[in-house]
Protein backbone atom coordinates (compact mmCIF):
# COMPACT_ATOMS: atom_id res chain seq x y z
CA UNK A 1 0.00 0.00 0.00
CA UNK A 2 1.32 3.45 -0.74
CA UNK A 3 0.72 6.93 1.25
CA UNK A 4 0.73 10.14 -0.84
CA UNK A 5 2.53 12.20 1.84
CA UNK A 6 1.79 15.69 1.44
CA UNK A 7 5.49 16.46 1.81
CA UNK A 8 7.75 13.58 0.20
CA UNK A 9 4.87 12.35 -2.48
CA UNK A 10 3.84 8.62 -2.77
CA UNK A 11 5.69 6.17 -0.05
CA UNK A 12 5.53 2.66 0.96
CA UNK A 13 3.55 2.02 3.89
CA UNK A 14 6.17 0.77 5.82
CA UNK A 15 7.37 4.49 6.49
CA UNK A 16 4.47 5.27 7.95
CA UNK A 17 2.92 4.91 12.05
CA UNK A 18 -0.87 4.49 12.51
CA UNK A 19 -1.58 7.56 14.74
CA UNK A 20 -5.25 6.27 15.61
CA UNK A 21 -8.67 7.23 14.65
CA UNK A 22 -8.67 10.91 13.13
CA UNK A 23 -12.52 10.87 14.65
CA UNK A 24 -11.45 11.17 18.67
CA UNK A 25 -12.17 14.40 20.42
CA UNK A 26 -10.38 14.40 23.74
CA UNK A 27 -12.36 16.00 26.86
CA UNK A 28 -11.10 18.78 28.23
CA UNK A 29 -8.26 17.38 31.03
CA UNK A 30 -10.57 18.64 33.44
CA UNK A 31 -13.55 17.03 31.86
CA UNK A 32 -15.99 14.53 34.37
CA UNK A 33 -17.95 13.78 31.81
CA UNK A 34 -17.60 9.79 31.60
CA UNK A 35 -19.39 8.85 28.85
CA UNK A 36 -16.83 10.96 26.90
CA UNK A 37 -14.20 10.07 28.06
CA UNK A 38 -15.01 6.57 27.49
CA UNK A 39 -15.95 7.65 23.98
CA UNK A 40 -12.73 9.05 23.45
CA UNK A 41 -11.07 5.75 24.75
CA UNK A 42 -12.92 2.60 23.50
CA UNK A 43 -15.81 3.81 20.96
CA UNK A 44 -14.73 3.63 17.44
CA UNK A 45 -16.86 3.53 14.54
CA UNK A 46 -14.68 0.61 13.16
CA UNK A 47 -16.41 1.85 9.33
CA UNK A 48 -17.00 -0.54 6.18
CA UNK A 49 -15.81 2.12 4.24
CA UNK A 50 -14.51 5.89 3.92
CA UNK A 51 -11.99 6.40 7.23
CA UNK A 52 -10.47 9.24 8.95
CA UNK A 53 -6.94 8.65 9.84
CA UNK A 54 -3.90 10.03 11.73
CA UNK A 55 -0.87 8.85 10.02
CA UNK A 56 2.96 10.24 10.83
CA UNK A 57 5.45 9.95 8.03
CA UNK A 58 8.29 8.33 10.48
CA UNK A 59 10.34 7.14 8.03
CA UNK A 60 10.79 10.29 6.39
CA UNK A 61 9.84 14.07 6.78
CA UNK A 62 8.21 12.94 10.57
CA UNK A 63 5.15 15.02 9.86
CA UNK A 64 1.33 14.49 10.64
CA UNK A 65 -1.17 13.62 8.22
CA UNK A 66 -5.07 13.61 8.02
CA UNK A 67 -5.62 10.33 5.53
CA UNK A 68 -8.90 9.27 4.39
CA UNK A 69 -8.57 5.90 3.63
CA UNK A 70 -11.70 3.33 2.56
CA UNK A 71 -11.11 0.41 4.43
CA UNK A 72 -12.62 -1.98 2.31
CA UNK A 73 -10.88 -0.88 -0.83
CA UNK A 74 -7.15 0.27 0.98
CA UNK A 75 -8.11 3.43 -1.82
CA UNK A 76 -7.16 6.67 0.31
CA UNK A 77 -9.23 9.48 -1.19
CA UNK A 78 -6.94 12.69 0.65
CA UNK A 79 -3.53 13.05 2.68
CA UNK A 80 -3.38 16.32 4.08
CA UNK A 81 -0.84 17.98 6.65
CA UNK A 82 -2.58 17.69 10.08
CA UNK A 83 -1.41 20.97 10.72
CA UNK A 84 -3.68 23.76 9.39
CA UNK A 85 -6.00 21.25 7.78
CA UNK A 86 -10.05 21.33 8.19
CA UNK A 87 -10.40 18.65 10.76
CA UNK A 88 -13.34 16.38 9.40
CA UNK A 89 -14.55 15.38 12.73
CA UNK A 90 -17.70 13.32 12.95
CA UNK A 91 -20.17 15.53 15.51
CA UNK A 92 -22.42 12.12 15.92
CA UNK A 93 -21.77 10.36 19.54
CA UNK A 94 -21.99 6.89 18.99
CA UNK A 95 -23.86 5.17 21.30
CA UNK A 96 -22.30 2.87 24.15
CA UNK A 97 -22.51 -0.58 22.46
CA UNK A 98 -24.42 0.68 19.14
CA UNK A 99 -23.00 -1.56 16.07
CA UNK A 100 -21.51 1.03 13.07
CA UNK B 1 39.12 22.69 16.51
CA UNK B 2 39.11 19.20 18.11
CA UNK B 3 39.88 16.77 15.08
CA UNK B 4 36.81 14.81 14.14
CA UNK B 5 37.70 10.86 13.90
CA UNK B 6 35.82 8.85 11.34
CA UNK B 7 33.29 6.44 12.33
CA UNK B 8 34.35 4.57 9.26
CA UNK B 9 37.73 4.61 10.09
CA UNK B 10 38.05 0.96 10.60
CA UNK B 11 36.54 -0.74 7.72
CA UNK B 12 37.48 2.11 5.06
CA UNK B 13 39.47 0.26 2.46
CA UNK B 14 40.96 2.57 -0.25
CA UNK B 15 40.94 1.08 -3.80
CA UNK B 16 38.24 -1.18 -5.95
CA UNK B 17 36.54 -3.71 -4.38
CA UNK B 18 33.65 -6.44 -5.70
CA UNK B 19 33.43 -7.21 -9.46
CA UNK B 20 35.27 -4.19 -11.04
CA UNK B 21 36.81 -6.07 -13.54
CA UNK B 22 34.41 -5.06 -16.37
CA UNK B 23 34.27 -1.22 -15.52
CA UNK B 24 33.54 0.38 -11.58
CA UNK B 25 30.41 1.09 -11.19
CA UNK B 26 29.93 3.47 -8.15
CA UNK B 27 32.86 5.41 -6.17
CA UNK B 28 32.22 5.75 -2.77
CA UNK B 29 33.52 8.37 -0.28
CA UNK B 30 32.97 9.77 2.61
CA UNK B 31 33.15 13.74 2.26
CA UNK B 32 33.83 15.29 5.91
CA UNK B 33 31.94 18.25 5.75
CA UNK B 34 33.25 20.49 8.38
CA UNK B 35 29.85 21.98 8.79
CA UNK B 36 26.55 20.02 9.28
CA UNK B 37 23.43 22.00 10.21
CA UNK B 38 19.78 21.67 10.95
CA UNK B 39 17.90 24.55 10.38
CA UNK B 40 14.03 24.67 11.35
CA UNK B 41 11.24 27.17 11.11
CA UNK B 42 8.59 27.70 13.29
CA UNK B 43 5.55 27.70 11.13
CA UNK B 44 4.70 30.75 8.99
CA UNK B 45 8.30 31.99 9.36
CA UNK B 46 10.08 29.52 6.90
CA UNK B 47 10.62 32.71 4.19
CA UNK B 48 12.41 34.14 6.83
CA UNK B 49 14.70 31.14 7.82
CA UNK B 50 15.13 30.55 3.87
CA UNK B 51 16.42 34.06 3.47
CA UNK B 52 18.53 33.94 6.44
CA UNK B 53 20.08 30.82 4.90
CA UNK B 54 20.74 32.68 1.93
CA UNK B 55 22.09 35.44 4.03
CA UNK B 56 24.59 33.44 5.86
CA UNK B 57 25.73 30.82 3.16
CA UNK B 58 24.87 32.52 -0.45
CA UNK B 59 22.59 29.10 -1.37
CA UNK B 60 19.21 30.73 -2.37
CA UNK B 61 16.82 27.44 -1.78
CA UNK B 62 13.51 27.12 -4.10
CA UNK B 63 10.77 27.07 -1.98
CA UNK B 64 8.96 23.89 -2.57
CA UNK B 65 8.77 20.16 -0.46
CA UNK B 66 12.40 18.57 -0.87
CA UNK B 67 14.01 21.55 -2.57
CA UNK B 68 18.21 22.00 -2.51
CA UNK B 69 20.56 23.74 -4.25
CA UNK B 70 23.97 22.56 -4.23
CA UNK B 71 27.51 25.20 -5.13
CA UNK B 72 30.90 23.72 -4.56
CA UNK B 73 31.32 23.26 -1.21
CA UNK B 74 28.13 24.28 -0.12
CA UNK B 75 24.67 22.80 0.14
CA UNK B 76 21.51 23.07 1.53
CA UNK B 77 18.09 20.96 1.22
CA UNK B 78 14.81 20.86 2.77
CA UNK B 79 13.71 17.71 4.44
CA UNK B 80 10.69 18.00 6.31
CA UNK B 81 7.90 20.86 6.15
CA UNK B 82 9.95 23.89 7.40
CA UNK B 83 13.66 22.01 8.23
CA UNK B 84 16.78 22.49 6.08
CA UNK B 85 19.89 21.08 5.95
CA UNK B 86 22.81 22.94 5.27
CA UNK B 87 26.09 21.72 4.56
CA UNK B 88 29.92 23.40 4.34
CA UNK B 89 32.82 22.23 3.56
CA UNK B 90 34.83 24.77 6.10
CA UNK B 91 33.54 24.67 9.92
CA UNK B 92 31.95 27.89 11.27
CA UNK B 93 28.66 27.62 9.62
CA UNK B 94 26.71 26.93 12.81
CA UNK B 95 27.93 30.24 14.36
CA UNK B 96 27.08 32.03 12.01
CA UNK B 97 23.68 30.38 11.40
CA UNK B 98 22.80 30.88 15.24
CA UNK B 99 23.09 34.53 14.49
CA UNK B 100 21.17 34.43 11.79
CA UNK B 101 17.92 32.31 12.96
CA UNK B 102 16.68 34.26 15.39
CA UNK B 103 14.71 32.88 17.91
CA UNK B 104 11.71 34.45 16.35
CA UNK B 105 12.82 32.89 13.18
CA UNK B 106 13.16 29.04 14.31
CA UNK B 107 16.23 26.96 15.76
CA UNK B 108 19.54 25.89 14.41
CA UNK B 109 21.00 22.52 15.73
CA UNK B 110 24.83 21.95 14.45
CA UNK B 111 24.78 18.08 13.39
CA UNK B 112 28.55 18.59 11.99
CA UNK B 113 29.46 15.60 14.29
CA UNK B 114 26.47 13.86 14.79
CA UNK B 115 26.18 13.02 10.74
CA UNK B 116 27.93 11.05 8.65
CA UNK B 117 28.22 12.36 5.08
CA UNK B 118 28.83 9.32 2.75
CA UNK B 119 29.02 10.13 -1.40
CA UNK B 120 27.75 7.86 -3.91
CA UNK B 121 28.42 8.44 -8.09
CA UNK B 122 28.40 6.57 -11.13
CA UNK B 123 26.87 5.09 -13.27
CA UNK B 124 25.48 2.62 -11.34
CA UNK B 125 24.57 4.90 -8.42
CA UNK B 126 20.87 4.97 -9.35
CA UNK B 127 20.84 1.57 -9.08
CA UNK B 128 22.41 0.72 -6.19
CA UNK B 129 20.18 3.14 -4.08
CA UNK B 130 17.14 1.81 -5.63
CA UNK B 131 18.22 -1.21 -3.85
CA UNK B 132 18.29 0.65 -0.16
CA UNK B 133 15.45 3.01 -0.60
CA UNK B 134 11.46 2.95 -1.96
CA UNK B 135 12.24 5.87 -3.63
CA UNK B 136 12.25 7.23 -7.41
CA UNK B 137 15.73 8.10 -8.09
CA UNK B 138 15.56 8.43 -12.13
CA UNK B 139 16.44 12.40 -12.92
CA UNK B 140 13.12 13.68 -14.07
CA UNK B 141 11.69 12.52 -10.69
CA UNK B 142 15.00 13.43 -8.64
CA UNK B 143 16.55 16.28 -9.67
CA UNK B 144 19.97 18.39 -9.24
CA UNK B 145 19.71 19.70 -5.76
CA UNK B 146 16.52 17.81 -4.70
CA UNK B 147 16.79 15.49 -1.82
CA UNK B 148 14.71 12.96 -0.23
CA UNK B 149 14.64 11.93 3.62
CA UNK B 150 13.27 8.02 3.86
CA UNK B 151 14.87 5.19 5.70
CA UNK B 152 16.62 2.02 5.66
CA UNK B 153 16.03 -0.95 7.79
CA UNK B 154 15.06 2.23 10.81
CA UNK B 155 18.21 3.52 9.74
CA UNK B 156 17.34 7.57 8.55
CA UNK B 157 19.04 8.93 5.80
CA UNK B 158 18.48 11.90 4.01
CA UNK B 159 19.65 12.23 0.05
CA UNK B 160 20.68 14.98 -2.00
CA UNK B 161 21.43 14.38 -5.69
CA UNK B 162 24.28 16.60 -5.81
CA UNK B 163 25.12 15.58 -9.82
CA UNK B 164 23.73 13.87 -12.62
CA UNK B 165 24.99 10.52 -11.14
CA UNK B 166 25.88 11.77 -7.64
CA UNK B 167 24.26 11.25 -4.13
CA UNK B 168 25.49 12.74 -0.81
CA UNK B 169 23.61 10.20 2.30
CA UNK B 170 23.63 11.81 5.54
CA UNK B 171 23.34 9.43 8.32
CA UNK B 172 23.64 9.00 11.86
CA UNK B 173 27.10 8.59 13.08
CA UNK B 174 26.45 5.64 14.82
CA UNK B 175 24.59 3.82 12.42
CA UNK B 176 27.46 5.20 9.15
CA UNK B 177 29.74 1.84 9.61
CA UNK B 178 26.87 -0.16 9.36
CA UNK B 179 25.12 1.62 6.84
CA UNK B 180 29.06 1.97 4.82
CA UNK B 181 29.29 -2.10 4.64
CA UNK B 182 25.97 -2.28 3.34
CA UNK B 183 26.14 -0.26 0.82
CA UNK B 184 29.78 -2.05 -0.17
CA UNK B 185 27.86 -4.94 -0.17
CA UNK B 186 25.11 -4.24 -2.08
CA UNK B 187 27.82 -2.39 -4.69
CA UNK B 188 30.13 -5.82 -4.78
CA UNK B 189 27.54 -6.95 -8.01
CA UNK B 190 28.30 -3.49 -10.43
CA UNK B 191 32.19 -3.24 -8.89
CA UNK B 192 33.00 -0.09 -6.56
CA UNK B 193 35.93 1.66 -6.10
CA UNK B 194 36.46 3.24 -2.32
CA UNK B 195 38.24 7.24 -3.40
Amino acid sequence: MLLTCPYCGPRDVSEFTYQGDGNRQRPAPNSQDLQAWNEYVYDRQNPAGDHNEIWQHSGGCRSHIRVIRNTVSHVTSSTVPVRGAVHHRSTERRKPGAKA
Amino acid sequence: MVERLSPLESVYRVGSHGRFEDGVGVILSETRPGSITQVAAWPGEEARAIAAIRKVSGLALPDGAGGGVVDGDKAAFGFAPGKFTVVDEAEGLAVALTKAITPAIGTMTDLSHGRTAIRIEGPEAEWVLAKFFAVDFALPAFPVGAARSTTHHDVFAQIQRTGGDRFDIYVFRSFARSFWKALGHAAEEVGYEVA
